[in-house]
């Protein structure tokens, strides 16, 4: 059996109520908010903690191997799924690729991994993210939000079986983005929808249908991607599911988060799935991939976790329309009167990758104190090299003293230091983010979450700061 | 057992610019404006001196130096110890005159600040982690980790808290408000220092020190030579230095309620200078108030006020300059300026002027014993430097 093993998501804390969009130009805006990933959030970081939130429970040595789908990757040319294997800890004899391009990428990967274990692999981790732009008074900026993913996918302990799936492809331009474009172009909606996502979505769902002999009563749940709610809306109709049995676009609280929605839309379903339920998978772009899960009674076993529900609830929707300008870099600001960042060194950064993705330092065997950043002379016993590594990124924290500092320059002003004790030993200086400033105490509870520290000449950092705990698992 | 520098150096003549937001004076006129009036308090002549310690952070090397004064091919080093450069320089030169390597030296201290174009420092080289993952965190952020902690510890009000770090400000612009050489001469009433915007929270701009530019000179002679040169002179008792392995930024046993490298250096100064109670034997001090916090913090690592008792002594008026230790008589960093690497040595000119009874205004009822101090980097990882003079031998 090939399947599901584990599931996880992210959504930003950061909302956008789509009325401030449209009050910033005197119009209306559409309901609901928007998921925005914060300044030091993109797609690679959005993926990497909804596959940290996917493998709660799970140990990463066991995976073969890690696909990254997005259309709005950090670089052009540099794969990610590099970065977020080092995040995740995976063992370094595994295979690693990104897909992108396609509405389709998230599924296709999805697809890629299914194949990997049906073909001998143990399992596979598959992680999908979108942070895409629409320009400033159209509707692809009001309806696109940001978020991610994740899914282990295995053949041990599967929670949804996958029974079957199709694809097709078809050379079809409706929305499209060259390297040098910031902004989705789009093509008359018309067009888009008939002879595009109506026409071969229902190709595709009526051939694995009938290959399965199965009809839309067969399914609990249909996770189908839309470029727009009303357009999914009238397809699930025409395809002859209920409106019960069509799983929540994420519309009105996240948007639609590119490769990464009908993904996240999955797990909301498998969040609510039970034992034998049979959920139709269905996404679209220059063709469309259907897929046939059903949920086995392994899924009620699975580890609390996050998911989707996790962050749904936890969020802040005061942001301004100009703070999601002034985030995506989409107005020139003033610079800040401070010295400029200097550029980061590729040999500095590849020697410390252990700790700069895996929020590893080091613990000394002699005394067993554990110590961030990595050291060689330990910091209480003074004894030489007899350090192993060891990772905080899972350990609970606290608030040992902070600071709010309004110097400092940064697109989320002001910026929260704080100095961080764990549980088991160690100590970190490090930024706060998505925390609120009225909130912040000694002896908080913290947590570590991963993101983007800066950028210079196109050298992207990642890192790890703290957050304030806002959440139980369920 | 480690020795002492007690009484084997002297300070025979001295020199500070004004410190202040300079704009039409470079470095070389600051290094020649301290340079000379330390020539002339001294009654030498340049040529007189042998061996010069430069102490600058933002400068690099010993030429700008010997490029403004001149110095017919002597030696010059080129010292940098974050704030504690100017002592530093200075410590460097006293060990070089006690070993006899040279009968006079000078250490001269200067930085160039207000050229930058920001307000604050760059201090990213402190910061620096070769993988690019360190915080950016400010120098100012980085101390107002110690006012929430002591607050906490201590079960102090916060509101209250605060009362306590404008008193420091309050006392030491009341200070510089004597000094006609300060940045800023003027009193500020405590509910300005209150009010005044935020910085890194509780730290409003009043809380924390002016970046200026400045220059501060002293020259130094074997003891037994002092008296040669003037009848006034002072002696050096004590010289230490203290550089933190980043202990507390690795062990949480560190709670950012002292400056352990400060207690370490006041303890070996006073070691060397036979100080057994500091809170009554030192008359005056110029200590690093780079930050209000900081100055409260220190009075407890150098043994002026009790673990946790500071704040009391703050608002009792213990460090004014008419109480029974006053500190940063000149007005310290917050009214005087900090030009990094001259601080140091502006502290020793006030200590010294206070020894010789010629601080005008702002002159302390016959000290004895001076003190200078100084903390460079953050305060879980800092250098500190502190230097103890005297007015007699023995």
């Amino acid at each position: 059996m090939v399947g599901i093993t584990a599931y996880g998501a992210y959504v930003p804390f950061n909302r956008l109520e789509r009325k401030k969009i449209g009050e910033a130009f005197g119009e209306r805006g559409m309901p609901g908010e928007k998921a925005v990933a914060n300044y030091d959030e993109d797609s690679v970081t959005m993926a990497a903690t909804a596959a940290l939130d996917c493998l709660t429970g799970f140990e990463p040595a066991k995976i073969d191997g890690l696909y990254f789908a997005t259309t709005s990757a950090t670089y052009k040319e540099k794969l990610a799924a590099t970065t977020i294997a080092g995040v995740t800890d995976l063992r370094k004899d595994v295979r690693t690729a990104d897909f992108t391009d396609s509405m389709r990428a998230g599924s296709t990967a999805m697809l890629a991994a299914l194949d990997a274990v049906a073909g001998g692999a143990n399992s596979m981790l598959v992680c999908m993210a979108d942070c895409r732009l629409g320009g400033a008074t159209g509707a692809l900026e009001q309806t696109f939000g940001d978020g991610g993913a994740a899914f282990l996918i295995g053949k041990e302990g599967v929670i949804a079986e996958l029974e079957d799936a199709l694809s097709i492809s078809s050379e079809f331009v409706d929305y499209w983005r060259d390297a040098k474009d910031d902004f989705v172009r789009s093509w008359e909606e018309r067009f888009i929808i008939t002879e595009g996502y109506n026409r071969l979505v229902k190709e595709a769902v009526a051939r694995l249908l009938k290959k399965n002999n199965l009809t839309p009563k067969d399914f609990s749940k249909i996770v189908l991607y839309g470029p727009a709610p009303r357009h999914q809306a009238a397809l699930a109709q025409m395809l002859g599911f209920d409106k019960e049995q069509v799983q929540d676009n994420l519309y009105s609280t996240v948007g639609i988060a590119g490769v990464a929605n009908a993904p996240m839309m999955l797990v909301g379903a498998l969040e609510d799935a039970a034992p034998g339920d049979k959920i139709l998978v269905v996404t679209y772009g220059e063709g469309s991939d259907v897929l046939i899960f059903k949920a086995t009674d392994a899924i009620r076993q699975l580890p609390p976790r996050r998911a989707l529900r996790g962050y749904l609830e936890v969020k802040k929707s005061t942001m301004l329309y100009t703070t999601y300008l002034k985030w995506r870099k989409l107005i020139d600001l003033e610079p800040p009167r401070r010295p400029e960042p200097r550029s980061p060194s590729l040999p500095g950064m590849w020697r410390r990758y252990q700790q700069s993705l895996g929020l590893y330092g080091t613990k000394c065997m002699n005394c067993g104190t554990p110590q961030f950043p990595v050291q060689r002379v330990c910091t209480k016993c003074q004894a030489k090299d007899q350090m192993e590594p060891y990772t905080f990124k899972d350990k609970k924290a606290t608030i040992a003293t902070y600071t709010v500092d309004y110097l400092t320059a940064s697109p989320d002003p002001p910026v929260i230091f704080a100095v961080i004790d764990f549980e088991g030993g160690g100590r970190m200086i490090c930024e706060m983010t998505d925390s609120e400033v009225d909130k912040l105490d000694i002896g908080k509870e913290v947590k570590m979450s991963f993101r983007r520290i800066y950028e210079k000449n196109s050298i992207y950092v990642y890192g790890w700061k703290a957050m304030l705990k806002k959440e139980e698992v369920k | 057992m480690a020795g002492s520098i007690a009484d084997k150096v002297a300070i025979i003549g001295m020199g500070c610019t004004r410190f202040g937001e300079r704009w039409d004076t470079g470095l070389e006129d600051l290094l020649v404006e301290a340079a000379y009036e330390a020539y002339e308090d001294a009654g030498i002549e340049p040529k007189d001196i042998e061996a010069y310690w430069f102490g600058t952070c933002f400068s690099i090397s010993s030429l700008p130096m010997a490029l403004a004064l001149k110095t017919q091919f002597k030696p010059v080093t080129r010292i940098e110890n974050l704030c504690g450069t100017g002592t530093d320089a200075f410590r460097n030169a006293c060990y070089a005159v006690a070993s006899g390597a040279y009968d006079m030296a000078m250490a001269i201290g200067v930085e160039k600040l207000k050229d930058s174009g920001f307000s604050g420092l760059d201090i990213s080289d402190i910061t620096y982690r070769p993988d690019g993952t360190a915080p950016d965190i400010t120098a100012p952020a980085a101390f107002s980790f110690l006012a929430p902690a002591y607050f906490k510890k201590y079960g102090i009000d916060p509101k209250k808290g605060k009362e306590v770090l404008a008193r420091i400000a309050w006392k030491n612009h009341k200070n510089g408000s004597l000094n006609p050489k300060a940045q800023y001469r003027k009193e500020v009433p405590m509910e300005q220092i209150l009010k005044s915007p935020m910085i890194a929270a509780p730290l409003g701009v009043m809380d924390c020190s002016g970046i200026c530019d400045g220059s501060a000179a002293a020259i130094i002679v074997r003891a037994e030579d002092a008296k040669k040169y003037r009848s006034d002179p002072v002696y050096v008792k004590g010289l230490a230095v203290s550089t933190g392995p980043e202990a507390g930024g690795l062990y949480p046993d560190y709670d950012f309620t002292t400056l352990r490298e400060t207690y370490f250096a006041g303890q070996d100064a006073y070691r060397q200078a036979g100080i057994k109670n500091p809170r009554q034997e030192v008359s005056m001090a110029e200590v690093h108030d780079c930050f209000t916090p900081t100055e409260l913090i220190i009075y407890e690592d150098l043994g002026f006020s009790e673990r946790g008792k500071a704040w009391q002594d703050v608002l009792n008026g213990f460090f004014d300059l008419d109480g029974p230790l006053p500190v940063n008589p000149d007005g310290g960093l917050k009214s005087f300026g900090h030009p990094i690497g001259a601080s140091g040595i502006r502290m020793l000119y006030e200590m010294y002027k206070q020894l010789q009874g010629k601080a005008g205004p702002r002159q302390i009822k016959n000290p004895k014993v001076g003190m200078t101090h100084n903390i460079g980097g953050m305060p879980w990882k800092a250098v500190t430097a502190v230097t103890i003079i005297g007015k007699e031998l023995g």
